[in-house]
């Protein structure tokens, strides 16, 4: 029984010191934003190489996103009874504040935040890390500082391109199995649609890419015994990150959005 | 007075419950080149990794130049660190640099050399270790001996005071291994660079050093010239250097 509770405390404690020296991480590296203009080339490869590996992912569960969020949209307003011409509002506003940026965000963190993982910790396990450091380079201003401001930069691009292609999406499956015109539909959209709303997505959208940025860095970095060591950073990458996404999503929609 | 370049004084450095340095003493002097030979896993790479602070020591001091690195805020250790090159045990080269920008790392990132000095800068290095060519070969496309070579030609790239070596002849061939000697001795007789080793291999040892120093039990269990150490007496020393499986050093 106390070994049960121990096991518990001691896990509850390196939850806490990992969180901890995680968010020291995303300050140091913010301090490195200074360096921004001298590490230009380096953030624009890793602008390029989440572009890249993202987007034919966020095109494709995009369009399902918002053909699912279509379906079930009409099938509950004909439940309700509501009227159809409030689908395109209803659907949009739901992929512009919440399911694109949080399901962009879930899927980036499998791939991206997966890589940067990887990448720095197999740079970690076979000592290039350590190079790094014994030629009077900061790792965190030359490989850290450059993934988190590149996944802080296009992750709300990214976001913003996940809901056309949802919204485009919804469109398809509202005018062919809904039976709306494409001009209702879009209306509708375009009717409830406030500036607001993709302000908060770009707020929320831009905390997750620094979340999804700062946790890979941090198990790569942290990263120790070989390549099972890389791998379990791998994986606890995307674990933290997307319990992350969730609780950060909850805490900005109670700020930003008051009942 | 000989001048003192490292001095590590008392260090002490458990990992978890396991201490595996336990009060090491030892000075280099300037032009010095002291090699740290003990078996796998005694500590040697953990002390030499002491020394440009890539590990903090639990306690005790290590003064590089007369200053005490082990409590140095970032940017004087950076300071410090541009004075000692390293070559690592795997090489450590950047898998995504090319051989030329792996050399040229340090340079770019630390120094205000433009583009054609570091070229200059990287062609030279790359020539002292026979290696001019290979500027855009990725470190995948080497071989093993190749890799140390670049990695030594990276670690002398800014022209350091100090060298640290981590087993620089480990796990290549023989002939490798002796042209990695030539390239370290050359270069303590060319630079008049001090410089630490940490190896295993005797036949490297005895060929580069001036002194050795042996490393057992997380203390110095010896030190002396190869000379001496040849006919130490200590049956500790004895049984390592003509590499025997029954003594008193108990295999793990």
């Amino acid at each position: 029984m106390t070994n049960g509770f121990l096991a518990i405390g001691r896990r509850a404690i390196n939850f806490i010191t990992r969180l901890g020296s995680t968010f020291m991480l995303l300050l140091k590296a913010i301090y490195y934003f200074k360096d921004i203009p001298r590490s230009l080339g380096q953030i624009f490869e890793q602008c390029f190489f989440i572009g890249n590996k993202s987007l034919s992912l966020i095109i494709i569960t995009s369009i399902f996103i918002g053909a699912v969020s279509a379906w079930q949209a009409a099938y509950q307003f004909k439940f309700i009874g509501a009227p159809l011409r409030y689908l395109g509002a209803a659907v949009g506003k739901a992929i512009v504040i919440e399911l694109s940026p949080v399901l962009s965000a879930l899927v980036i963190a499998g791939r991206v935040g997966a890589g940067i993982a990887a990448e720095i910790g197999a740079m970690k396990v076979t000592e290039q890390v350590d190079a790094l450091e014994s030629m009077a380079i900061s790792p965190i201003r030359y490989l850290i500082m450059p993934r988190l401001f590149a996944s802080a930069l296009m992750i709300p691009l990214l976001t913003v391109f996940s809901a056309f292609v949802a919204i485009g999406g919804a469109l398809l499956v509202s005018v062919l199995f809904v039976d709306i015109s494409h001009e209702t539909f879009l209306l509708g959209v375009k009717n409830s649609f406030k500036i607001f709303d993709l302000v908060s997505g770009l707020i929320k959208s831009t905390v997750f890419g620094l979340i999804i940025g700062v946790v890979g860095c941090h198990e790569g970095y942290h990263a120790e015994g070989g390549a099972r060591g890389v791998g379990r950073a791998t994986t606890e990458a995307v674990v933290i990150s997307a319990v992350m996404i969730f609780i950060a999503d909850y805490i900005i929609a109670t700020i930003l959005f008051k009942v | 007075m000989m001048d003192v370049s490292i001095k590590i004084e008392n260090i002490s450095k458990s990992f978890g419950k396991k201490k595996v340095l336990n009060g090491v003493t030892l000075n280099v002097n300037r032009g010095e080149s002291v090699v740290i030979i003990g078996q796998s896993g005694c500590g040697k790479s953990v002390l030499l990794k002491h020394l440009n602070r890539l590990i903090r020591p639990d306690s005790g001091h290590i003064y590089i130049n007369d200053q005490d690195i082990a409590k140095m805020q970032t940017e004087e250790l950076f300071a410090i660190r541009r004075k000692i090159g390293m070559l690592f045990q795997s090489a450590a080269l950047l898998d995504s640099l090319t051989v030329a920008q792996n050399v040229g790392l340090g340079l770019k990132e630390g120094w205000k050399y433009s583009e054609k000095e570091i070229s200059e800068i990287v062609g030279d290095k790359l020539e002292m270790v026979g290696l001019s060519g290979a500027e855009n070969m990725y470190p995948s496309d080497l071989s093993g001996g190749m890799r140390k070579r670049v990695g030594l030609a990276r670690s002398i790239s800014t022209n350091p005071e100090i060298l640290l070596y981590d087993e620089p002849t480990t796990g290549l061939d023989p002939i490798t291994s002796d042209l990695i000697n030539d390239l370290m001795i050359n270069l303590r007789e060319k630079l008049n660079v001090t410089s630490v080793a940490v190896t295993h291999d005797m036949t490297s040892a005895y060929k580069i050093a001036g002194r050795i120093v042996m490393l057992y039990n997380g203390k110095i269990e010896y030190d002396g010239t190869p000379g001496q150490i040849k006919n130490s007496g200590n049956s500790i020393v004895d049984q390592f250097i003509n590499g025997r499986a029954s003594g008193p050093i108990q295999v793990q």
